[in-house]
């Protein structure tokens, strides 16, 4: 039994690219926003995040000498400055810069570093999932 | 015999050769700044601090920086193998060569060069502790165009 006749081809395999197409960018332009970032923590994580965690994480020192907030403020929701440099660092906040949290290579390199600065390992996707969600909770 | 050129002509080509002579003095003390910053270099390497022009540190001190980015002056900035590759071999062939800048200084850090601490000599101590300032690698707290480069003297203004 056929279940589609050649001249059918072409059509299926055009409906078929488009599919794939979409399955492919869907996740990544997903990807590209900070629910999409925290959806993918989430997941790995293996369970919601949670804000006030991700708060507590941030304000407080993880053994070393600087906490996130030494440079990115408290409540980052206006600039922060760099704990050594001064230089100013922009507000990490997504309501209040909408370029954070847009590439997720880039959070992935920043998280690598700054973990590892403020941690001295990686941080979990635990973690990662509640800083992010205190982060989008911050709104005018 | 008398000389070809006399007179106006003279003149001339006198002053040609004075300005030209005196706009490489003027270029030798500000050129360190004057390269177009490679926009991944400004990208990467301008999130903590200035991107600090290539001309102020020679090649052998961009290359260790480079060979250390996770233990960076005290903290982690890493960075991907092949972004690693590109900004070394833009940071060699930009370093500076001539004669006050071939020397490492101490750290390889831009503000431990003599040259450096000569510029600075007339800026008291307390001026880099001033909250505005903090550091002595915080160029653009005094110098407004430092990122692009322009490090030019009438330019300071020293913040409160």
């Amino acid at each position: 039994m056929r279940f589609s006749t050649p001249h059918q081809w072409p059509a299926q395999a055009g409906l078929a690219a488009v599919v794939l197409t979409a399955a492919v960018i869907f996740p990544v332009a997903r990807a590209a926003t900070p629910a999409g970032q925290l959806s993918g923590y989430s997941a790995q994580a293996g369970a919601p995040a949670a804000p006030a965690r991700g708060q507590q994480f941030f304000t407080t020192r993880q053994g070393r000498e600087w906490s996130c907030a030494s440079c990115h403020g408290a409540v980052p929701t206006q600039d922060g400055k760099h704990a050594s440099t001064g230089k100013a660092i922009g507000a990490l906040a997504p309501a209040f810069n909408p370029q954070r949290f847009t590439d997720p290579a880039k959070t992935e390199k920043w998280f690598r570093r700054n973990c590892n600065d403020v941690a001295g390992r990686e941080c979990s996707a635990a973690e990662k999932a509640d800083v992010l969600s205190w982060l989008m909770s911050l709104q005018r | 015999m008398s000389l070809r050129f006399h007179g106006r002509r003279l003149a001339v080509l006198l002053g040609l050769m004075v300005s030209l002579g005196a706009g490489q003095a003027a270029l030798a003390d500000g050129d360190s700044g004057r390269v177009a910053l490679l926009p991944k270099y400004q990208q990467e390497c301008a999130a903590c601090h200035l991107a600090y022009p290539p001309g102020m540190l020679p090649a052998a001190s961009w290359q260790r920086i480079m060979a250390g980015l996770p233990k960076h002056y005290g903290t982690d900035a890493s960075l991907d193998p092949a972004t690693l590759r590109e900004l070394s071999a833009w940071l060699g062939a930009h370093a500076g060569t001539y004669k006050r800048v071939r020397e490492e200084p101490p750290q390889d850090r831009i503000t431990t060069s003599s040259w450096f601490e000569r510029k600075h000599r007339e800026v008291a101590a307390s001026v880099w502790k001033r909250p505005a300032v903090g550091s002595r690698a915080n160029c653009a707290a005094c110098h407004a165009g430092a990122a692009k480069g322009d490090f030019d003297e009438s330019g300071v203004r020293l913040p409160r």
